[in-house]
């Protein structure tokens, strides 16, 4: 681990470890309790695989009940809790604690109910992301939300990330189309938020739970809004000399009042890499290659692919293929899809990064992320969800070689930088996890982190639940508790009048 | 009374750093259009926003727009207008429901009250919107959450906490919202003569189509007169929304209207009047009666929203109508509001919940108006509560805790 602190370990609960195995076993019968190094290996780190840890114990329950009693347990004896989707966090969300238990959901595997009348499906925490869909296709709906590892990352770890996808600008992101969750609080209390209706009856819990990082409750059931596919999708492929005009193709597109199901960017880099690994007949003489999918009724689609196409050829477009067949669709989206391991057969290791910008700022940011490839001595590619404004610059190393690590790092922490300062944010999608948590103080002051605190508080008063995430440094709810504003110490003792 | 208009966000934060100090509630508006629902805050302090007001960002091209708090709403619809542009969750204007003028209402007021309108099953609401904020906590400590940008899952989002909070949380002093392009066109297919069970089924089979479909409505025969001034006058009309681009909308009403050939009688209103109809349907405007009747929204499952009013017409005088596919119903009732029936019978149908938004000040007294809120997620919310005002001086018991 390169410099990262986690919380220091609780010696108590290591000294205790056999007699919470032991009780652990108790309260889930079976192998729901895996304790040996060789069946605890594969859970000591998420996708984020540069941080490993192994965890105290890890724990696998089936029911709600289950679920309840072990947080009761721990919350009771002040032991930590690190809760585990499918493991697929790029932030290390799911790091887990070596005085942590390790409590994995990957068994709340079932599909509940299907409401085709109501366009909703509910379904246990740990069901995949394509689960859902692959439940609903048969009749011709799919859940919106796809994240780029949908075929592995659970509903449940969806909430916890407020994962979004390449379909997020037109059809929102987990947060939009979540109708209700089911959860268990750290002291073992089971809450049911929302249904099948619209709209929280008080606060929106269900808004301050999704994208928590699974530091507030572990979701058991969730209930999310399933639509019915499209009747056509169709993909323009776009490549532009410079990125600038790419840039300002996609400014005019949404300024034509369009908003395409999909609208990705690629820089040089990760065009050829891309096309080098999966052919899929990307130009290889641009700057910047737009793949812009609309997807509606076909005489929607139609109409939209010529003023696309037209707007293109306006901002010098040097290459405009529109698809023509299903193939061909999937064969523009095929690099695309594929950037990621196209780059990891290009360089040894890669760190993949996502700030969010203004979309304005995308030529400045890319050129100062040239700049900054020149500082820290190493190559970046571009895969850009152009449409939002998030980008995935992906950082390539050598972990074998002395300090590349390091370097990397510090280049993905420039980046995140430069994205803040232009007025963007530190992650699109991934989430703060340990990754990006000591970079908060670059967009929140002490003030907004500590009001953020304040809602664990309200949640897991004693931080027992996913402690060493998102927040630099987890002040006692006691402290922050208490007002530092006192009557006669104010700048403006009389009543302020405007 | 001292009425507090604070002009900036400093001023905003020295008034609740003074309340805060002085333990001394204060009740927080901006227009004050929204004063109606909801508990009756009596405090001895205002802080009005409406003079903080100005829309401080506006990239059109960027779909986003960030405004002072008291910025008044139809300022911002204005200017996103002139650029073919509004708030795609079409916030309700609740003026002409509690016989006050209409156009009112600022920008906070809409995040506040989480508003939408009958894009909601579509476009979501406020909370769907809502992309940062910057606010003053109770505890006076200004704060800010989310950004300008429309994916940010950096740190927990409170934007959506204070999306139907009413104001008793923190005091919002900037917010910033995602905008969209304005639909080209749009056209509504009529289906009439449909009784209540076939309207359900009629526009669950239109939102599970591929159409698209924006909105769908039910008004029955004893409401459809109450619209477009009397057009729709006798059976009742299901109403399904298209919006897009004109080709688009041609080519879905036709594939629509074949898909629901048979179910009732077919028509078509276009355009203007299309969309004047929406805003009727939006604005509750069948039950803007200029009386004090009783008036209930309600939000539950789509397809049990007709059996609830079934259930409930056996046991009380109502009239109603059905917007979101018949997840959200506006109630009127004759005479009282029949709280104890309203809340039973949404229970028995899978759930849900009522806020009492009209009522004689005579009948309110002792009815929850908004829905308390399960044993579990009361403490919750309580606890919420005390982290952002642990003094409790936000607009206190607005919400009925």
């Amino acid at each position: 681990m390169s410099g990262l602190v986690m919380p220091a370990l609780n010696a108590q609960t290591i000294a205790r470890r056999d007699e919470i195995i032991a009780d652990m076993k108790i309260i889930v019968p079976g192998e729901g309790v895996v304790h040996t190094e060789n069946g605890m290996r594969p859970f000591e780190t998420d996708a984020l695989t540069a941080y490993r840890q192994m965890p105290l114990v890890v724990v696998l329950p089936e029911t709600v009940q289950q679920v309840s009693r072990i947080l009761k347990y721990c919350h009771d004896r002040n032991i930590r809790v690190v809760p585990r989707g499918s493991g697929t966090s790029l932030s290390g969300g799911a790091l887990p604690l070596g005085d942590a238990v390790l409590l994995v959901m990957t068994r709340f595997n079932r599909i509940l109910d299907i409401d085709y009348a109501n366009r909703t499906v509910t379904a246990q925490p740990g069901v995949t992301n394509l689960g859902i869909t692959n439940s609903v296709q048969h009749e011709g709906f799919y859940y919106a939300p796809d994240p780029s590892s949908q075929i592995a990352c659970s509903i449940g770890g969806n909430i916890a990330e407020n994962s979004g996808g390449v379909h997020s600008l037109k059809y929102g992101l987990t947060a939009n189309n979540v109708l209700g969750i089911e959860m268990v609080l750290m002291n073992g209390e089971v809450v049911r938020i929302g249904g099948k209706h619209l709209d929280a009856e008080g606060y929106d819990l269900l808004g301050i739970m999704t994208g928590s990082e699974g530091l507030l409750g572990v979701v058991t059931e969730v209930t999310v809004r399933i639509l019915k596919k499209p009747e056509t999708a169709r993909a323009v492929l776009l490549g532009f000399p410079s990125s600038e005009q790419a840039g300002q193709c996609v400014a005019d597109i949404i300024g034509a009042g369009i908003i395409p199901g999909g609208m990705e960017m690629m820089d040089r880099p990760a065009i050829h890499a891309a096309e080098d690994f999966v052919h899929a007949g990307y130009p290889l003489d641009v700057e910047a290659l737009l793949i812009v999918e609309l997807d509606g009724p076909a005489a929607e689609v139609d109409h939209l692919i010529q003023r696309v196409e037209t707007l293109a050829r306006a901002n010098g477009s040097t290459t405009c293929l529109v698809s023509n067949s299903e193939a061909e669709r999937m064969t523009f989206w095929a690099g695309r899809k594929a950037a990621f391991p196209a780059v990891g057969r290009i360089s040894p290791d890669y760190l993949c990064m996502d700030g969010t910008i203004p979309r304005k700022e995308l030529p400045k940011v890319l050129a100062g992320m040239r700049e900054l490839s020149e500082k820290h001595r190493l190559r970046v590619a571009n895969v850009f969800h152009a449409g939002d404004g998030n980008l995935h610059p992906l950082i390539l190393y050598d972990a074998n070689k002395d300090d590349e690590l390091e370097r990397a790092e510090a280049f993905g922490a420039d980046i995140l930088r430069l994205c803040v300062k232009v007025g963007g944010v530190l992650t699109g999608e991934h989430g703060v996890g340990v990754e990006k948590r000591d970079l908060m103080p670059e967009m929140f002051s002490e003030d907004d982190l500590n009001q953020q605190i304040r809602v664990k508080c309200a949640f897991d008063p004693n931080h027992l639940l996913n402690p060493g995430k998102v927040f630099p440094q987890l002040h006692r709810c006691a402290e922050l508790g208490r007002m530092h504003v006192h009557r006669g110490q104010i700048a403006f003792p009389d009543i302020p009048r405007f | 009374m001292t009425r507090f208009t604070p002009t900036t966000p400093e001023e905003v934060l020295e008034t609740v750093r003074w309340a805060a100090a002085e333990e001394t509630p204060v009740e927080v508006l901006g227009h004050g259009s929204k004063r109606g629902i909801g508990h009756v805050t009596q405090t001895e302090h205002q802080i009005d926003l409406s003079k903080l007001t100005g829309v401080t960002l506006y990239e059109p091209e960027e779909l986003v727009l960030s405004a002072r708090a008291g910025t008044p709403l139809a300022e911002i619809e204005a200017l996103l207008a002139e650029h073919n542009q509004e708030l795609q969750f079409e916030p309700l204007d609740y003026g002409p429901l509690l016989g006050e003028a209409e156009g009112r209402g600022t920008i906070g007021g809409v995040l506040a009250a989480n508003l939408s309108g009958p894009r909601r099953l579509k476009a979501g609401a406020a909370r769907d919107h809502i992309l940062g904020i910057h606010a003053v906590s109770g505890r006076g400590e200004a704060f800010k959450s989310g950004g300008r940008v429309v994916k940010n899952v950096t740190g927990y989002d409170l934007s959506k906490a204070m999306a139907g909070s009413w104001g008793t949380l923190a005091v919002v002093t900037d917010v910033t919202f995602k905008v969209m392009p304005r639909a080209e066109t749009e056209a509504t297919l009529v289906l009439r003569g449909l009784a209540e069970e076939q309207a359900a089924e009629a526009m669950s089979i239109a939102m599970g189509s591929s159409g698209e479909v924006a909105s769908v409505a039910h008004l029955p025969e004893s409401v459809t007169g109450r619209v477009l001034d009397g057009a729709l006058r006798g059976k009742g009309s299901t109403l399904l929304r298209l919006e897009g681009f004109g080709p688009s909308v041609d080519y879905r009403f036709e594939r629509l209207a074949a898909l629901l050939q048979g179910r009732g009688t077919q028509g078509r209103i276009d355009g203007d009047e299309s969309r004047k109809l929406w805003r009727e349907i939006r604005d509750c405007r069948p039950f803007a009666d200029g009386t004090p009747r009783p008036v209930w929204r309600v939000s539950m499952t789509p397809s049990e929203g007709h059996r609830m009013v079934m259930a409930l017409r056996m046991e009380a005088a109502v009239d109603a109508f059905y917007d979101w596919q018949g997840g959200l119903i506006w109630l009127r009732m004759e005479a009282y509001p029949e709280a104890e029936a309203v809340r039973r019978l949404i229970a028995q149908f899978g759930g849900g919940h009522a806020t009492l938004i009209r009522a004689h000040p005579m009948v309110r007294d002792g009815v929850p108006l908004f829905q308390p809120p399960a044993r579990g997620l009361a403490a919750l919310s309580q606890r919420l509560k005390e982290q952002f005002d642990p003094k409790g001086i936000l607009n206190p018991g607005r919400m009925g805790f």
